[in-house]
């Protein structure tokens, strides 16, 4: 695969929902960019805006303000060339394991033998060889989504998107899944921009992590993950990716107490339980006082 | 999750760890598809061995047969009783046939030409209606449930001729059409046409979004779309449609021909009861009642074939 295409640049990108009274503001000002064949995670609270990013990204949305170009050129539409893993599970449930990984080929009017051709090389990667004929609802969500993954990746895309894919599985096999995902990347090298709210996972799976703040969601912190390729599991217990936790930790708890902010003055939170000591809220208001006092 | 240790593996390979996690859910998954009986089975295969037709039966469906022919029974009973005891209270069963009157009726006339004709004409003109119906009210469905436009501009005479019920357009059919074939196929059509065109619609706008995006992220053009994920989503809705549409269609049909018919089974049954040929008006009734069985069963066994992936939808068991 062809290591210079898949270069993502948003750029000032700003997004408005609604109008008038209704009028929310999900992104302002948002910069990030992904090199060719980089890993790079998104993070940061519920409703700040990562899958409006993406939304933009993939082509679905158009920002308010700002561009999003990919390889140089403006986005405007969906395209096969940024492949996409939902969230949602989203595998055809009219359609076989095999027919859903060929659907992009397809679609591009790829001949029938060619398709099975790929279809089963994926498969066999996936793990998954054994279930080409069974249909999606006979499925675990583990499988599902591997079926997601290489289904988006049929159609050689320049860069792969993925919201929160793992966000519907079990511990244990979001686990599996990460390593699943790395192993393939591994081999295809292709841009990702890959959003979550796990703050291990992002470490894990990129080269670098961008975090956002809450809504109106804007790019935070950039950090860069300096441990070596391939990942492998005892990796989450190296000392830079434990150090790598608490920092973005920090960061992302300022921004979670930040949207909850106007709770926490009311005493919301105290009224749940939460204890307002200097093990918990209290340090943070201590080491984030713009974040409070913004709102 | 069987065991953890392959996930601790630094050289794991891509399928061993994600096997082992979904390995144990899969068997579970195909478990619950066949009916209790078939628990000596640990994996189901994709396509079960078909064994001996004996073993298969069990005792849930010999228990629902025996129910099935119970209440059959129970109708010629009652039937056969009330004929010959010659009941009154209320209800009089004074003129109504026996059974073996009937079936004497059928025995002579069901096997002439006459009455073979007169099924066909009404078989055809069924066919013709119902899939003019599909014709014009699937495509049509799909075009409105997926572009608001084509919504705005057919709805409000949707609306406005929907509450019209196939029989009050016999008067208007007759003038219309210019033969009376056309006329009747024409009320015929109208019975199916409105259960098919919204249950299409219906499905389009229940289709999950999701799908939509995922078709055009996959490169899928607009007739694509139409043809590869809104069509086959849809699919389920517009069966039921079929479902529903067969029925009015044969309401629809029966009552044209006994106002307006010449030929067909209800022209048959109604120019029965006018030569006081009683027997024949059952025999009309039980060969409609047998044809709306058939035609109501072949929608059903379509719908299994065309749409094999039902079978293993969430709520398709109990
Ligand atoms: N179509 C929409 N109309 C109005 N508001 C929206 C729409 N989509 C998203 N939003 C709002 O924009 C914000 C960001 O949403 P989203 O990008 O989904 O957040 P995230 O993925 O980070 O949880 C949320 O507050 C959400 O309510
Ligand atoms: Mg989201």
């Amino acid at each position: 695969m062809d290591t210079q295409t898949g270069h993502v640049d948003v750029r000032n990108v700003g997004v408005v929902f609604g109008a008038g009274d209704t009028e929310v503001t999900a992104v302002n000002d948002v910069n990030l960019h992904v090199e060719p064949g980089e890993f790079v995670s998104l993070i940061g609270p519920s409703g700040c805006g990562k899958s409006t990013i993406l939304s933009i990204v993939a082509g679905f949305l158009n920002p308010s303000s700002g561009a999003a170009l990919c390889d140089g050129k403006p986005i405007a539409k969906p395209s096969s060339e940024r492949g996409v893993v939902f969230q949602q599970y989203s595998l055809f449930p009219w359609l076989t394991v095999r027919k859903n990984v060929e659907f992009g080929l397809r679609m591009a009017g790829v001949d029938q033998s060619t398709r099975n051709v790929t279809a089963r090389s994926l498969l066999d990667l996936a793990g998954l060889a054994a279930f080409e004929n069974h249909y999606p609802d006979q499925l675990s969500g583990g499988m599902k989504q591997r079926i997601g993954i290489i289904r988006a990746l049929a159609t050689s895309p320049r860069v792969l998107l993925m919201d929160e894919p793992f966000g519907a599985l079990d511990t244990q096999t979001r686990v599996v899944m990460q390593e699943i995902l790395t192993n393939i990347w591994q081999q295809f090298r292709i841009s990702v921009l890959f959003i979550t709210h796990d703050i291990e996972e992002s470490i894990f799976l990129s080269d670098r992590v961008y975090v956002m703040t809450a809504r109106p969601g804007r790019i935070k912190a950039e950090i860069k993950v300096p441990l070596p390729r391939p990942r492998t599991p005892d990796m989450h217990d190296a000392p830079e990716f434990v150090e790598l936790v608490h920092e973005l930790k920090g960061l992302i708890r300022e921004e979670s107490l930040a949207a909850m902010a106007p709770e926490i003055k009311q005493g919301g939170l105290a009224g749940f339980g939460m204890k307002v000591g200097p093990q918990s809220v209290g340090e943070i208001y201590g080491s984030a006082p713009d974040a409070l006092r913004k709102n | 999750m069987p065991s953890p240790e392959p996930v601790k593996t630094p050289t794991l390979s891509l399928v061993a760890p994600a096997d082992a996690a979904t390995a144990a859910a899969t068997p579970l998954v195909t478990m619950s598809k066949p009916p209790a009986a078939e628990t000596s089975q640990p994996v189901a295969p994709v396509k079960p061995k078909m064994r001996p037709l004996l073993e298969r039966v069990t005792r849930d469906q010999v228990v629902a047969a025996l129910l099935g022919c119970a209440s059959i029974l129970t109708l010629f009973v009652v039937w056969y009783l009330g004929t010959k005891y010659r009941l009154e209270f209320y209800i009089r069963f004074k003129n109504v046939p026996t059974p073996y009157e009937v079936f004497q009726q059928a025995v002579d006339v069901g096997l002439s030409s006459a009455f073979l004709t007169n099924v066909l004409y009404s078989v055809k003109r069924i066919l013709l209606g119902f899939f003019i119906a599909i014709g014009i009210g699937v495509p049509l469905g799909l075009a409105i449930g997926r572009y608001k436009r084509v919504a705005n501009l057919f709805m409000p005479v949707i609306e406005i001729l929907r509450p019209i019920p196939a029989i009050a357009w016999v008067p208007m059919s007759i003038m219309l059409w210019p033969n009376n074939e056309a006329s009747i196929v024409y009320i015929t059509f109208i019975g199916a046409f409105f259960p098919i065109l919204l249950n299409t619609v219906h499905g389009v706008h229940a289709l999950d979004g999701v799908l939509i995006r995922a078709g055009r992220v996959l490169g899928a053009s607009e007739l694509q779309l139409f043809r590869h994920v809104i069509l086959p989503g849809a699919m389920p809705s517009i069966f039921t449609g079929l479902a529903v549409g067969m029925g009015v269609a044969w309401v629809s049909l029966i009552a044209a021909e006994m106002i307006s018919g010449q030929f067909g089974v209800g022209y048959f049954t109604w120019e029965a009861y006018s030569l006081v040929n009683y027997p024949a008006i059952v025999l009309g009734m039980i060969t409609i009642g047998v044809l709306g069985l058939v035609c109501s069963g072949a929608i059903r066994i379509a719908g299994k074939l065309l749409m094999p992936w039902l079978a293993f939808a969430p709520g398709s068991k109990k």
